[in-house]
């Protein structure tokens, strides 16, 4: 089967190449047989690597350890949900994965698109080729995920404890999926730079792909904070880490984009601005795939050294030198149709929301590559810390969330100050109480920039809910609806701009779940015995009995062996009772002896969180398992030949050992308030992304078309 | 203040209104300019200022700053994990090579530390001894899951 998946990866490079050559030689010769074979290729692409995954996921399946990756990735004991994600945990499999998303992604746009933008699709569809042949050649030449062992190991090597979180079964192909989607309007914008055919029938195709790689990358983005938060037992969501930047940096500069295309689709402006943007946003998505495994930076996430790090440097290179050489070899045709009228106007607020969206990102990546710039610059490694980050991004976060409250509301090429005075006056005055309730009324006066974002969350929920309730209202005029059937009509007639301020909606939420955990968490480790209680942000906690679980994996992780500690919580009348625990996954080697290898694995920290929409209580623990030792060299001794129930039965009594008589353990507990808005926060903008991206119902373009064909009747027979 | 400077902006964009369109491009380039170059000054300048050297256990041993913070790199020596209730201690070892230093560390401990990991810790050292900040501490991933790549 390996032969037949590796063939699978070979014959797909040679449809690639095909495609490749086949679309441009069809561009340039105008010959369009040879652009729809090479459309053609690309759905045979799609089909021969889902092939390949099938191939390689039911290896995972089985655990055929006679393939390399199944050996390392995964094992016997590794719970079925999670042998199917150890694909993309792995260096090769993550190939794969991009290089399949991306041929279904593209098969998919080249179809919708077969019909139109007859000019730009053979480029573009090279360019994707192009694309899609680099990670194949990396996975033929280089990195095979089908390679064979010699002499198959009896088991896995398991997968990565950390990596047994449900959040990480969807993130990697989430981002991903973000990733590879922003290869389409990239393609597209190199064939319109091509073909000069720079208006805005791109952007227009391609629009909604942008749109949903975003999304997608969002939604990547938000899940990778959650997996920080619930698994990593640090308790925080965000930690500037080099991957987690390099994800932030495509989806700031898609932003850009997004926002920016508006403004050339209205105003035949930012032509330059805009294929300069979708560049430099796929540029740091292959930068951000590759960060994963160079190993370049130092990173939790960079799992060990990678082989591949010179061909990705090379590929980027080559993009980076190509996109540049293409926009300034265009700039004569990419002149604006139109100028600026007016700094009140709507094009000048997006170009002012591109900047900084634009600075954050440059201040993301100077921060994330300032290891490199500093060894160039002074000859000594060095980097900055989440502090630098912080003080940075901060008041750009600030002018960020402000102009998204006040953008919507600028009207197109100038509106008078008068006219945009009237419609930010209940909104800033809503900004006004609030900072007036918060300063006067609570201590959140300790922090001020916690009260200006507050106060700037509030204004953006205010202009949003002034928007519907101005829309609704103007709709029950026109139409005598009732207002919640006018409310739902309004935004079903149109999405894009309803989804579009749901998203901001969920901005600000999101911001202030950021705002307020950041600024009010109250954090604390202690070493506490059974008894023992203290108090963290209004919650009484005691340590009531410790938790020692053999053979009971009730979160399904995998783990025979988890310790840890039963505390009730006690808030005026609220009782809750939280179960943080450590999981113990036994070692590979026998070095550790027999019953010693199931408590010197590795260990993971389940850490167990009180949601709650004011504020979450997270607590994780860390049981002292060191009085133990003396049993665990005992029973080593004594039954290093023992089987699999003797050794069951021993684990069991050590466990009990630890529940009657625990050590003082180590605990973390965080209060950290309106956390829980993060995750809200996100939802509401992903939903309203999804909004923005779903087609208009069929009925109502072809009712639209067809009212557009009659006027052009009528202006055409002069009526 | 912040109404102030509010004042001061709406005043310019009533000034720039009045202005012959040419000059009025000339003069937003030159605004959109010197913020560039601000904060690009505030960058370089706050990065540098608030960047930590990173260093080795033999790098520490050679030239070292007293009291300033260095970011240490290295693996946890064998043996050396000695744990005193909330406080950690361990040695860090280079890469390769057996120069090591005794590290003080309390805060959280990342789950995969583990005795001969890559580890990084921030703090400075102080009579030999390197007090680590708290929560600074960062194991790399597990070389049982990596090692065959690494080669």
């Amino acid at each position: 089967m390996s032969g037949i998946g590796a063939a699978c990866l070979f014959v797909g490079l040679l449809c690639a190449a095909y495609a490749a050559i086949s679309g441009v030689y069809g561009g340039l010769s105008g010959r369009r047989q040879f652009v729809v074979s090479a459309r053609r290729a690309f759905y045979c692409l799609a089909a021969l690597l889902i092939g390949a995954t099938a191939i390689l996921q039911a290896a995972f399946l089985r655990s055929d350890f006679g393939y390399r990756l199944v050996a390392e990735g995964s094992s016997t004991d590794t719970p079925t949900f999670y042998k199917v994600t150890a694909m993309w945990a792995t260096q090769e499999g993550s190939l794969l994965l991009w290089a399949l998303l991306l041929s279904i992604f593209s098969s998919a746009v080249l179809f919708l698109t077969r019909d139109s933008l007859r000019a730009i699709t053979p480029y573009a569809t090279a360019v994707l080729a192009v694309v899609a042949g680099f990670f194949l050649l990396l996975t033929v030449v280089w990195v095979s995920p089908f390679d064979q062992l010699v002499q198959p190991p009896v088991e896995g090597s398991g997968l990565n404890p950390l990596l047994r979180h449900p959040a990480m079964m969807i993130h990697p192909p989430m981002l991903y999926t973000g990733y590879v989607g922003f290869a389409i309007p990239f393609a597209f914008a190199v064939g319109a730079l091509v073909t000069r055919s720079v208006g805005a029938d791109w952007i227009r195709a391609t629009r909604r792909f942008a749109l949903i790689a975003w999304t997608f990358l969002a939604a990547g983005i938000m899940l990778g904070a959650l997996w920080s938060y619930t698994e990593l037992g640090w308790g925080g969501y965000w930690a500037w880490d080099p991957v987690e930047n390099a994800s932030l940096m495509p989806w700031l500069t898609g932003t850009a984009f997004l926002h920016s295309i508006m403004v050339q689709e209205k105003r035949g402006m930012l032509k330059a601005w805009n294929v300069s943007l979708i560049c430099m946003t796929f540029i740091l998505s292959l930068m951000g795939t590759f960060l994963v495994r160079s190993g370049i930076l130092e990173s939790i996430h960079a799992f060990g050294a990678s082989t591949i790090g010179t061909q990705f440097l090379i590929f980027i290179a080559i993009v980076v030198l190509g996109s540049v050489a293409l926009v300034v070899w265009r700039l004569p045709d990419l002149r604006s149709t139109a100028r600026l009228d007016s700094l009140l106007s709507r094009e000048a607020f997006f170009l002012l929301n591109n900047l900084v969206l634009l600075a954050l990102a440059l201040v993301i990546f100077w921060g994330t590559f300032f290891p490199l710039i500093s060894e160039a610059v002074t000859g000594t490694e060095a980097s900055v810390g989440p502090p630098w980050f912080e003080r940075l991004v901060t008041p750009l976060a600030l002018v960020l969330v402000a102009l998204t409250a006040v953008g919507p509301m600028v009207a197109w090429r100038r509106v008078t100050p008068a006219g945009l005075r009237k419609v930010l006056v209940i909104p800033v005055a809503v900004a006004a109480v609030t900072a007036g309730a918060l300063l006067l009324g609570s201590d959140a006066g300790s922090s001020l920039t916690a009260v200006a974002m507050f106060c700037l969350v509030a204004f953006v929920l205010a202009v949003v809910t002034q928007e519907l309730w101005r829309g609704a209202s103007a709709r029950r005029v026109m139409t005598g609806e009732a207002w919640p059937r006018a409310l739902s009509s309004l935004i079903g007639r149109n999405r894009r701009r309803y989804g579009g301020y749901a998203a901001h909606a969920g901005l600000a939420v999101l911001m202030l779940g950021v705002a307020g955990s950041s600024a009010f968490a109250e954090q604390q480790d202690l070493r506490l015995a059974v008894g023992d209680s203290f108090r963290s942000g209004g919650w009484e906690i005691t340590y009531d009995r410790p938790i020692a679980r053999v053979g009971d994996d009730r979160a399904g992780t995998g783990a025979p062996i988890s310790f840890g500690a039963q505390l009730t919580a006690r808030r005026g009348d609220e009782f809750r009772t939280l179960r943080p625990s450590r999981n113990y996954y036994p070692a590979a080697g026998m070095e550790e002896g027999a019953i010693g290898r199931y408590f010197e694995g590795e260990a993971t920290s389940e850490v167990d969180v009180r949601w709650g929409l004011g504020g979450d209580l997270w607590t994780a623990v860390r049981p002292d398992i060191s009085s133990l030792r003396g049993s665990i060299e005992e029973a080593d001794r004594k039954f290093a030949e023992s089987d699999g129930d003797v050794r069951g039965l021993i684990i069991t009594a050590i466990a009990e050992q630890y529940r009657r008589s625990p050590p003082p353990a180590s605990f973390r507990a965080i209060s950290s308030p309106l956390v829980s808005w993060i995750w809200i926060g996100g939802g509401i903008l992903v939903l309203g992304a999804l909004l923005a991206a779903w087609p208009a119902p069929q009925a109502r373009m072809r009712r639209a078309r067809s009212l557009y064909r009659a006027r052009l009747g009528r202006d055409l027979t002069g009526a | 203040m912040r109404s102030a400077s509010l004042a001061v902006s709406v005043n310019a964009l009533v000034i720039m209104q009045a202005m012959d369109p040419s000059r009025k491009r000339r003069l937003r380039l030159v605004i959109a300019l010197s913020v560039a170059v601000l904060l690009a000054g505030a960058l370089v300048y706050t990065s540098f200022n608030a960047a930590t050297e990173a260093s080795t256990p033999s790098g520490l041993r050679s030239s070292v700053t007293p009291g300033k913070s260095y970011e240490l790199t290295g693996k946890v020596v064998k043996g050396s994990i000695d744990r005193h209730g909330e406080e950690l201690r361990f040695a860090i070892r280079d890469r390769d090579g057996s120069a090591s230093v005794p590290v003080v560390y309390t805060g959280v401990v990342p789950d995969p530390f583990r005795e001969g990991r890559e580890v990084i810790v921030s703090g400075a050292l102080e009579r030999g001894t390197f007090n680590a900040e708290r929560d600074s501490l960062v194991t790399k991933c597990p070389s049982k899951f990596t090692e065959d790549k690494q080669t």
